[in-house]
Formats: structure tokens, C-alpha cells, sequence
């Protein structure tokens, strides 16, 4: 089994990956429609990313990771958040947000759609072994 | 029947337990009498996202996208009260009624309840989030309870950080774990401490959001009666 294997702190990253996009958002959309200045929102949103990146890298070097069933689970999760992302966006411009507002939003709406995906497929594949995902698909 | 309790097969073991009991209750009950006559035995065959499910979803969003142009109060209100009751609720639910109830069942009763309840999770609470969140926002921007004039716009953001959090805790912790309940349950030979770990992590989770969720039931009943 592959919990036997020292694994870097995926979730935990990933949660706070989260929280920084989060914060972000409530912190604009504390302030939306009036003007907010931008400035903590793109820090926070930078940060998040920094911490998603640092995260997929670490995974990537952990050796006999179970990338088949990873790859296999985090695109349908990423398909399903998507689509959960393109509707809040979809929001926001129905609301005419615009500007600044907009591409921090829509940039923190991507880290979130990467995130999640990331952090399922990661807990699904941690309990899999290489060879035995590849010979076992899911559908 | 003989239930074997322990050893590397024990989880494959009562899987094809509960599958056998689902073919057996066809044959003991008169209605699973008449299924069984009309075709084939139908073993249970979990999915883990219910294919049967996504046109229900598919037209939700549809309604919800509706909504939003629209920009209506009353389909907006619906949305937004319908699918944050079903999150709220849920919330509760599993953490505070199914998750000690599922602690004292039978091994093989619990995971024929898993194996059914799971899927469904999968496709209700991303459902009842995007749902509760976007038509949320449509409709405090439409009353104008977004902005920062509103006299109870702290209450407003308030439900803001508590949704935050709740959303954090769910993502991170509690959608994963659904996943990969239903993953480890669809192999040839799922571990018996994987599932209870994960289903663990499953139930405390929906009981720390089933929590913040009171927090919310506080906030908009007082946004209610503002």
C-alpha cells in the first residue's frame, strides 16, 4: 500500500491554498461594486498560487506516486469545477464587474478549479498502488 | 450467515455480502420477487458518480443560469433557499443523525449504506453549493445587500467568512474523502482500514460544517428580519 510512502502535506497545502483564495474573495466581495484597492487580493491570490505550485511540484517528485489513477480522477474533478467556476464567474459579469476586479476574481476563480481537483485526485491516488491503478480504471 | 470478521479479504468479503443481499432481498420480498421475474438479477453496481443523476444536475444549473439572467427575486429566492436548506441540512444530517447511527451498524449494513449514500453525495452537495453561492450573490446584489451602505452588511460578510470556511473544511477534507471511499470501495480487493479512515474523516467533517451551518441558520434569520 502506498500510505506505507512518505507523501508531501498535499492536503494541508491545499487547504491553505484554499483559505488564501478564499480570504481573497471575501475580502472583494466584502467590497464589490465600490471601489476596493486591490492590493491584498492580488497578495493573497499570488500566495495561494505560490502554495498550489510549491504543492504539485513536491508531488511530482515523490517516486512511485499513483499518477495513472491521480491524472484519471483529477480530470473529471477538474471538469466538475469548472463548470462550478464558470457559473460564479458568470455572476460577476452578470453584475458588471469589470477591471481589476474581474481578472483578481477570474484568476482566483482558476486557482480554485485547480485546487480542488488536486487535492481529490491526491487523496484518492495516495491509496493506490502504480501498477495496480493502471490495470484497474475506474470506469 | 457467517460474517468474517477480520484479515486482508474482509472488506471484499461483505461487499459481495451486501451485493448478496440485495440479490436475496429479490428473492424474500414480493416486490423484489417481482423484479427478479421480470429480468435479470440486478447485483448493485456501484458508481461513484451516478450517471442516472446528471440530467437532474444538468438541469438544475440550467435553472440556475435561467435565474441569473433573468434576474428575477422570487426564482432567485427559490434557488438560493431550496439548495442552501438541502446544504444545511445535509450538513446536519450526516454529522449528527447518519454518522453515530452508521458507528454502531453491522459491518456489511454499513457498507451496503455507504455504497449507496456516497454516490449521491458526489452529485448533491457540489450541486447545492455552486447553487446556494451563485444565486446568494445574484440576490444581495439585486437587494443591494452587498454593498457596504447595507446596514447589516457586517452580517452579510459575516455569512461571507463562515461560507469561506465551511467551503475550505468541505473541499478539502470532505469532498476527497467521498471520492475516495467510493474509489477504495469499486476496487477488486478495498483495504478495511482505508474505508474507515476515510469514512471517519467523512462524518467529522460533515459534523464541523453541520456546526458552522448553525452559524449561518444565525446569520440569515437575522438578515431575514432585518
Amino acid at each position: 500500500m502506498s500510505e506505507g510512502r512518505r507523501l508531501p502535506p498535499v492536503t494541508q497545502l491545499g487547504m491553505l491554498s484554499l483559505a488564501l483564495i478564499a480570504a481573497g474573495v471575501i475580502y472583494l466581495s466584502a467590497h464589490l461594486p465600490e471601489h476596493v484597492s486591490l492590493a491584498p487580493a492580488i497578495v493573497l491570490l499570488a500566495a495561494s498560487a505560490l502554495v498550489l505550485s510549491g504543492n504539485v511540484l513536491a508531488l511530482w517528485r515523490t517516486e512511485g506516486f499513483a499518477w495513472g489513477r491521480f491524472i484519471e480522477v483529477a480530470r473529471w474533478a477538474l471538469l466538475g469545477y469548472s463548470i462550478i467556476s464558470g457559473l460564479i464567474e458568470y455572476v460577476f459579469l452578470r453584475n458588471h464587474t469589470s477591471g481589476g476586479p474581474l481578472v483578481v476574481l477570474t484568476l482566483s476563480l482558476v486557482v480554485f478549479a485547480l485546487n480542488v481537483p488536486v487535492l481529490i485526485a491526491f487523496t484518492v491516488a495516495r491509496y493506490d498502488d502504480a501498477e495496480a491503478a493502471a490495470q484497474t480504471p475506474l470506469e | 450467515m457467517c460474517v468474517r470478521r477480520n484479515g486482508p479479504d474482509h472488506w471484499y468479503f461483505l461487499r459481495a455480502h451486501a451485493r448478496f443481499a440485495v440479490m436475496a432481498q429479490a428473492v424474500v420480498s414480493p416486490e423484489g420477487a417481482a423484479a427478479a421475474s421480470a429480468g435479470p438479477t440486478e447485483a448493485f453496481e456501484l458508481q461513484i458518480v451516478p450517471r442516472a443523476g446528471l440530467p437532474i444536475v444538468a438541469v438544475v444549473v440550467v435553472l440556475l443560469i435561467v435565474a441569473i439572467a433573468v434576474n428575477d427575486k422570487w426564482p432567485l429566492m427559490f434557488l438560493h433557499v431550496v439548495a442552501g436548506a438541502t446544504w444545511t441540512i445535509v450538513d446536519l444530517f450526516l454529522g449528527f443523525v447518519i454518522g453515530p447511527i452508521l458507528g454502531k451498524l453491522s459491518i456489511p449494513a454499513r457498507v451496503e449504506l455507504t455504497s449507496r449514500l456516497m454516490p449521491k453525495m458526489v452529485l448533491i452537495m457540489p450541486t447545492a453549493v455552486a447553487v446556494t453561492l451563485a444565486a446568494g450573490w445574484q440576490l444581495a446584489s439585486k437587494l443591494g445587500d452587498n454593498l457596504t451602505t447595507y446596514p447589516h452588511h457586517a452580517w452579510v460578510v459575516a455569512s461571507f467568512i463562515v461560507v469561506g470556511s465551511m467551503a475550505v473544511i468541505a473541499l478539502g477534507l470532505l469532498e476527497p474523502a467521498n471520492i475516495a471511499v467510493l474509489t477504495e470501495l469499486k476496487k477488486p480487493r478495498p483495504k478495511p482500514e482505508v474505508i474507515e479512515r476515510l469514512m471517519k474523516r467523512f462524518i467529522y467533517t460533515a459534523g464541523a460544517t453541520g456546526l458552522m451551518q448553525v452559524a449561518t441558520l444565525v446569520i440569515m434569520t437575522r438578515l431575514a428580519t432585518a
